[in-house]
């Protein structure tokens, strides 16, 4: 690993000071950073620890959402009495990811940045667009059946690996970025980019922003809600497809439906299409597998990762089905 | 370079450290604390886990500067039933992975004892959680045992839990 410059930010004013240092990072829990510093992948001069910043408090609000400090670990999260009831999904989606190790590490704002887990991302002997600009993709001939299916280029088919993000996608999550110039507020949906022809540019964050909070709607029907996670082992690997639901059924008809899949594209994938074809569905079997169906009209598969259109809406009626049949996760 | 001071198994030790080197070379390579091992130093196999506070981690990701002034649990520090449990059930073969295992199930057992849920718990508002096989067996994924002795692995955890803790 190269060695870097390091100091500890203990308020938020120093922090957002030292990261207008040229080639400075911040470091939340490191399960992400340190890897990808150790590989040579990331290379700063200077590394701020964060984790010392007072962001480690989850609030509730007085409009009735909460509000999260991005230093929160993920684990605490999960384990957050008001997020096991109000919000199911994402104490269930966290819990989908990582280890137990790293669950006690990462940060919740660190697990919004986190990068993909492309093998050729990861590999330094491989071309990659978003390692290094205009070098090419190897996925795209290469071994992509973990590869997206929604929203990739010619120039970068890579997923967002986070569990969490899909959770907080599906629960219109918001997020709130502090600079040197001042406070911005980011709906989570959108925050993270398609690849178009500059996959180097990965979310909407500035150079110079750190991730102060996320904050969740007051959402009633967020406590009807589930994760479902579809893999090639059965517990700590990424996603080859998860689908987050929230759901609220009055006299048979579907009220409110929140849908986000995960390991189908470069950003927490919000279902528009499926939720269009919910909405004032009756909940049955039919309604559910439309909606599969509908989402699932634009996917675009590579020659290994076809298998994950079926596997999408599959994985989509089982959550909805689950959540009509057994209710909650909570 | 950075001088820093943690406790490591109850006593304090002073480290001249450069920011780069992890809290698991710090441990095994500055202070000669060899019992945590060093798998994959990428997170993936868990045998480097420490406990920090009393929770587990993968101490292959962690800067040993980021840790400065904190309570770190080797298995050089660890005296705990559970050991003669991983004894009596062949939780082991070659014994590589077992400083994490056993690192990772004391951090396990007090995530389960404070209440915590699972990928595999059914209603995760619940508290009250049994510790079944497949709990064990989820809440563990983090260790991976080249020789396979996850059977006794599982059983050793359970008999541990099981008995006045």
């Amino acid at each position: 690993m190269k060695d870097f410059a390091y100091l500890t930010a203990h308020d938020v004013p120093t922090a957002v000071r030292a990261i207008t240092t040229p080639g400075a990072k911040f470091l939340g829990g490191g399960t992400n950073l340190v890897d990808l510093m150790r590989q040579n992948i990331e290379r700063p001069d200077t590394v701020i620890d964060i984790t010392q910043l007072p962001l480690d408090q989850i609030e509730e609000l007085p409009d009735g959402g909460l509000r999260i400090g991005a230093m929160v670990r993920n684990s605490r999260l999960a384990a957050h009495r008001l997020i096991r009831t109000r919000y199911p999904v994402l104490a269930q989606a966290i819990l989908a990811g990582a280890s137990g190790q790293l669950r006690n590490m990462a940060t919740v704002g660190g697990n919004v940045l986190q990068r993909t887990r492309c093998p050729y991302f990861a590999d330094l002997a491989a071309r990659c667009n978003k390692r290094e600009q205009g070098s090419g993709c190897d996925a795209i001939g290469g071994f992509n059946r973990n590869a997206a299916i929604f929203g990739a280029s010619e120039h970068c088919v890579a997923t967002h690996p986070s569990d969490m993000c899909v959770a907080l996608a599906a629960l219109d999550a918001i997020i709130e970025l502090e600079s040197v110039r001042g406070t911005r507020r980011l709906p989570l949906v959108g925050f993270h980019m398609l690849p178009g022809d500059s996959p180097q540019h990965e979310t909407a964050i500035a150079p110079d922003e750190l991730i102060t909070a996320i904050e969740l709607p007051d959402l009633p029907a967020a406590a009807r809600s589930r994760y479902r996670k579809v893999r090639d082992r059965s517990s700590y690997a990424f996603a080859l497809v998860s689908v987050a639901a929230a759901t609220e059924v009055r006299n048979g008809v579907i009220t409110e439906a929140r849908l986000a899949l995960g390991g189908v594209a470069a950003r927490p994938w919000r279902a528009h299409e499926a939720e269009r074809v919910l909405l004032g569905a009756p909940a049955t079997e039919d309604s559910f597998l439309r909606a599969a169906e509908a989402e699932l009209t634009a996917a675009v598969p590579l020659s290994q990762n076809g298998f994950k259109i079926e596997l999408a809406k599959r994985a989509i009626t089982a959550t909805l089905r689950q959540l009509h049949v057994e209710g909650s996760a909570a | 370079m950075a001088d820093i001071r943690m406790r490591v198994n109850g006593s304090i030790e002073k480290l001249d450290v450069e920011p780069r080197v992890s809290l698991l070379d710090a441990l095994r390579e500055h202070l000669g604390l060899t019992g945590t091992k060093k798998g994959c130093d990428q997170g993936a196999c868990g045998a480097c886990t420490v406990l920090v506070d009393g929770e587990r981690i993968s101490s292959c990701l962690a800067l040993a500067v980021q840790y400065a002034d904190r309570d770190i649990t080797t298995i050089e520090g660890v005296s705990d039933p559970l050991q003669e449990s991983f004894v009596r059930h062949d939780g082991l073969q070659c014994g590589y992975c077992t400083p994490g295992q056993i690192c990772s199930a004391l951090g396990m057992l007090a995530e389960h004892a404070a209440g915590m849920a699972s990928a595999v718990t059914e209603h995760v508002a619940d508290e009250e959680i049994e510790l079944t096989a497949e709990e064990i067996r989820e809440r563990m994924s983090g260790n991976l045992c080249r020789c396979g002795s996850y059977n006794g692995i599982v059983a050793a955890i359970q008999e541990s839990a099981g008995s006045a803790r």
